[in-house]
């Protein structure tokens, strides 16, 4: 197996270009495991460690560009005020070691259904940006990006470069189901971000479906009471009512299986109660902010 | 002794201890090694030469094997050998208790997982790459992997004549006792994993007399070649063990796993051969904790004094033996808890399936049937209108008390008093406004601010028997030597009694140097060379080869005084050893040990037993079937949110006789695991079995606790001496496990106001979804 280290970004588009056997490598917690269980055996590892410009971040009119290579736990310390959603789930990764490796460009790149950055990702309108050699640059908004059970929309040629993220107009949360309280993959989570500044709700659910996802309706719903009753002026109390019409349509956006780590009825159950507490804790954070 | 870990203070009540001897806690020499990952483990043997080599495993339950076809395996450049049944020189068997399990399977695979067909090479890779092209003609059969099912006359045997392991039936009492309340559940318990965290592995190294030297991590050197021995044809002489560094054990390393294949393959190749396992194929290469299904019945006056108990106890042991007998043993004479009652019924079973064999694990037996009687005991508490701790003290068994087989409890039975120290701790704080999100259920992964959470206290007491019971002939073996070695004393313990992380070689240095006076204490690698040290299990080795240890240095001290006694030409009897010194009556000293040693070694080795078990009565589980028995009590308080399922452990306290604790660190951190292990089972710990195939065998999906899990413990250490013991001493290791599981789920209960009759307790159970 080869082991290539491009020291740039275009050597690195260019020998992904070249080298379709070649299986970029991150922080490498997803790939390691792959080849340590032998289900995966690439020709050769294309190593994204040294190219510098995967690891920055920068802000740019109000959108946050998050290199494909910056870890978790720099996300914890640097971007919990701009991307409050993102970094809450940075938080509940595995364990301090593998959030001092994992990334957020590994998480899309292996897209797993239970992939935690992915619900904050969605919840936010984040935008994905990929490159290649031969084509340049384009842009894949989250809800696209995720194309199947651990596929994306990534083509064999490119690389992801970064992810655009709005830096938050209002808050966000993130909550995550695991049978126990550290270092546990999803069995399901959610995401809810508001958006005072252009009056509409973000969702991102996850480990309910065979690839993350928004819940379109609930967010018109939620955004179009909000309208109706004059709260996004008023900024009143949410009524209990209404987070709980919230959860139950959250709940009826996923299309959850019964598995080994929890049932498709368990699933949707605490997706709907996630989903309404989240968003109260939202709302009343607005409040309190105003 | 009590010791509160949240503020890590120990305080002891025994007088100033010499430093390194009984009482004290001097540090472990492998913990340094442990903390910064230094430590050899068995995994990390070597030897310039050696091949790897690998096990290819059945992928059915059950299946005929028609034929299997090598030669494509040895074609692949780099590859030694490649081993069948057929290549077993000597019997193709092998077990604890019955040879009934096949070192490579011949003509049925019983198990997924069950070993086919070995494959050495120079590369582990090239190895599995081999392994994969074994072409193995199976005719799948159909399985039998429900416990019950098993026990139907017409269910398929998985061995002949039948399906059924043991029936311990046992009978005390009036034959149809009646009482004024009645109360009765029926419980499940899954199937545990011990998740020892260094994987099974072994390094055999062929000799030039024809023999084998076997490295390798595991629970009792000798049983194992005795074992090994069977199957490869071979005089014990001529296959010799030494342990290599074990990385946790919990009974998960009792049975054989790399060991006879690893030797075979090192003698057909002519090559050392090391076989380590990944961490998959451990949760295949070893036996697990055996599910129960119990229904439990007692019959109390209205004051909730107890009348009678009916147990009914299933265990599935899976596709071979191992130590089923034994466990169904113990889930029989122990499984109704440490109460009295005058009148008995239980029936406990184990049985053949074609689910992953299943044997010893940390609790053995008494695990499973504690959820059933300490969840049966709240129930009689709260259908006579008794508090759930005054109920197990009016109940709870004494000194002086027969127990359900018959046996007196003839030493210390504090069931009463460790209740009422649990009892009277403290409570945690409760949960305030802001409460930092790690202390809530869910933790950071930030699920409930408050919102559904509902706090429960639950109380579970235990007792458990300490070595092996119902008659086996249960020894230990020491050698110790004493010498004088640069000017000064040193004494040598040589014992085959395996550390398995527990603290045995720190607790030998202080025997050593309590009964001898040394400073210097050498632990000699722990092998073969010397005689039996019995298993490290049953919560034994410190009671037994403790016991051996302290017996081998009387001799030797007896042996140092002869010669004192000649040289000085005083009787032996007026002499002691002290320090390096030999002193008379009156205190006096009279020559130095360098003296009466010169460059001699005075050397002793002894086998020392324990008081005899016996046998239970057939018919009616009468007898004297244990040696000793171990009490302990814990609270549990939990935050639960009820509304996701989700369960926060704040408190998990306990109290515990140990008779006496020689190294009081060691103790408690016994207590501290065993304790997180048994809130484990009843929280997380399951290996998910479908139609025989095992769902989860990973850290990703097979949940142990973390350090977010496990709250901080209040450990109250009572140390009331076992007159028939050595110092005193009472085994610790297995009580944790088995009170501190039915406690946390009881607590579970208390906040859900659910049955529960079920664990690992699942979100999906306190949710109903
Ligand atoms: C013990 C453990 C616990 C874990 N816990 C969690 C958890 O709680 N939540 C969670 O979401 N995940 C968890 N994971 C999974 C993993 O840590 C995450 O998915 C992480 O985000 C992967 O990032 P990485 O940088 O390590 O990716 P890598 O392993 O390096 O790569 C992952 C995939 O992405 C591709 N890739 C990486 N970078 C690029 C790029 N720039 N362009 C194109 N493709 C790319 C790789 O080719 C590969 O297919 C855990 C893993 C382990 C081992």
């Amino acid at each position: 197996m080869d082991f290539l280290q491009p020291s740039s970004w275009q050597e690195a588009l260019d020998i992904r270009a070249e080298r379709p056997d070649a299986v970029p490598i991150a922080g490498g917690t997803d790939v390691m495991v792959d080849i340590n269980f032998d289900r995966r055996r690439p020709g050769a590892l294309l190593d994204l460690g040294r190219v510098a410009e995967l690891r920055e971040w920068g802000t740019e009119a109000g959108v946050v560009r998050l290199g494909a290579g910056v870890p978790y736990t720099r996300i914890v310390e640097d971007l919990a005020d701009r991307l409050p959603g993102l970094a809450m789930a940075s938080r509940t990764v595995g364990s301090p070691q593998i959030r001092i490796r994992g990334t957020v460009g590994g998480n899309l790149g292996s897209a797993s259904p239970a992939g935690d950055a992915h619900p904050p990702l969605l919840a936010a309108g984040a935008v994905v940006e990929v490159a290649s050699a031969a084509r340049g640059a384009r842009q894949i908004p989250a809800a696209e990006f995720y194309t199947g059970v651990k596929r994306n929309a990534l083509e064999a040629d490119e690389l992801i470069a970064a992810v655009l993220i709005p830096s938050a107009a209002g808050p966000q949360q993130f909550c995550k189901i695991g049978t126990r309280n550290a270092m546990v993959i999803a069995v399901s989570a959610f995401a809810c971000a508001l958006h005072p500044d252009r009056r509409a709700v973000g969702t991102g659910i996850g480990s309910a479906a065979p690839t993350p996802r928004r819940a379109v309706d609930a967010e018109d719903f939620l955004a179009g009471e909000l309208e109706g009753s004059g709260l996004w002026e008023s900024r009143g109390e949410l009524p209990e009512t209404l987070a709980r019409a919230f959860g139950e349509r959250v709940a009826a956006a996923a299309s959850p299986i019964d598995d080994v780590r929890g049932s498709a009825a368990y699933r949707l159950h605490s997706l709907s109660v996630m989903a309404r507490r989240a968003v109260t804790w939202a709302w009343n954070d607005l409040r309190k902010a105003a | 002794m009590s010791t509160d870990t949240g503020t890590a203070t120990t305080t002891t009540t025994t007088t100033t201890v010499p430093p390194g001897r009984i009482g004290d806690s001097p540090l472990r020499p492998d913990g340094t090694l442990k903390v910064t990952g230094e430590f050899a483990y068995a995994s990390d043997l070597w030897h310039d030469e050696m091949a790897w080599g690998v096990t290819l495993r059945s992928p059915h339950p059950h299946a005929r094997i028609r034929g299997i076809d090598i030669t494509e395996a040895l074609t692949v450049p780099g590859v030694w050998a490649v081993l069948t049944a057929d290549d077993v020189p000597g019997e193709n068997a092998f077990g604890l208790e019955h040879a009934d399990q096949p070192v490579l399977a011949s003509e049925f695979v019983r198990y997924e997982g069950e070993p086919v067909a070995l494959v050495a090479a120079d590369h582990p890779e090239t190895a599995r790459r081999a392994a994969k092209r074994i072409r193995v003609d199976y005719e799948v059969l159909p399985a039998v992997t429900d416990a019950r099912r098993a026990m139907d006359p017409d269910a398929p045997a998985v061995h002949r004549p039948g399906n059924l392991v043991r029936h311990l039936r046992l009978r005390r009492g009036e034959e149809n006792p009646t009482a004024p309340v009645v109360v009765s559940l029926d419980f499940e318990v899954g199937m545990q994993d011990q998740a020892f965290l260094g994987p099974e592995s072994g390094l055999a190294v062929p000799a030039e007399d024809g023999g084998i030297d076997l490295y390798v991590a595991t629970q009792w050197l000798h049983v194992d070649q005795r074992q090994i021995c069977l199957a490869l044809g071979m005089p014990a002489e001529k296959v010799r063990l030494t342990l290599s560094g074990v990385g946790g054990a919990f009974g998960g390393r009792e049975d054989l796993s790399v060991h006879v294949h690893a030797c075979l393959l090192a003698l057909r190749t002519g090559k050392p051969v090391k076989m380590s396992y990944g961490r998959e194929e451990s949760f295949y290469g070893h036996v697990h904790r055996h599910p129960a299904t119990m229904t439990y019945e007692f019959g109390a006056e209205r004051d909730g004094t107890l009348v009678y108990a009916k147990a009914y106890v299933l265990l599935d042991g899976g596709a071979y033996a191992s130590s089923t007998n034994a466990v169904v043993g113990n889930a029989g004479t122990l499984g109704l808890g440490p109460y009295r009652f005058p009148s008995v019924a239980v029936d406990a079973y184990g049985v053949f399936t074609n689910n992953p064999p299943c044997g010893a694990m940390r609790g053995f037996g008494c695990v499973q049937a504690a959820f059933a009687h300490e969840a049966l005991m709240d129930e009689l508490a709260d259908t006579v209108g008794v508090d759930r701790v005054a109920i197990r003290q009016l109940n709870g068994m004494r000194e002086g008390d027969l127990n359900i087989t018959g046996q007196v409890i003839d030493s210390a039975a504090p069931v009463g008093e460790l209740l009422q120290i649990v009892a009277d701790f403290p409570l945690p704080p409760e949960r305030g406004e802001g409460a930092d999100p790690r202390s809530l259920p869910g933790a950071v992964n930030n699920t409930t601010h408050g919102e559904g959470v509902v706090r429960g206290i639950g109380y579970a007491v235990t007792y458990k028997n300490v070595g092996f019971s119902e008659g086996f002939d249960d020894y230990s073996t020491a050698r110790v030597r004493l010498e004088m070695t640069g000017g000064e004393a040193v004494a040598t313990v040589h014992t085959a009694a395996a550390e398995v992380g527990q603290g045995l070689i720190t607790v030998e240095q202080q025997i050593c140097r309590t009964e001898l006076g040394v400073e210097r204490v050498v632990v000699h690698p722990k092998d073969t060379a010397v005689g039996s040290g019995g298993s490290t299990s049953a919560s034994r080795q410190t009671y037994v080869t403790g016991g051996a240890v302290k017996a081998a240095c009387e001799a030797v001290r007896a042996a140092v005084l002869e010669r004192a006694a000649l040289a000085l030409a005083r009787p032996a009897a007026d002499l002691r050893l002290d320090g390096e010194k030999i002193v008379g009556s009156s205190g006096e000293v009279l020559t130095g040990l360098a003296e009466v040693l010169g460059d001699d070694a005075v050397e002793e080795t002894v086998e020392y037993r324990h008081r005899p078990t016996h046998a239970i009565d057939p018919e009616t589980g009468q007898g004297d079937a244990h040696v000793q028995f171990a009490f302990s009590a814990h609270r549990a308080v939990v935050d639960v949110d009820v509304e996701l399922g989700l369960v926060k452990v704040v408190a998990l306290d306990t109290a515990q006789d140990v008779g006496k604790a020689i190294n009081p660190d060691a103790v408690v951190g016994q207590i501290q695991g065993g304790s997180a292990q048994g809130m484990g089972l009843a929280l997380m710990e399951e290996i998910v079995v479908t139609d025989g195939h095992v769902r989860n065998p990973s850290f990703t999906d097979y949940l142990i606790p973390t350090i977010l899990d496990m709250p901080p413990m209040r450990i109250e250490v009572l140390e009331y001496a076992d007159p028939h013991a050595p110092y005193g001493v009472r085994g610790v290791g297995e009580p944790p496990t088995i009170s501190s599981g039915p406690a946390v789920a009881a607590a579970v209960r208390a906040a859900v106001g659910k049955p529960l009759r079920r664990v690992p307790i699942r979100p999906e159970h306190i949710t109903g979804t």
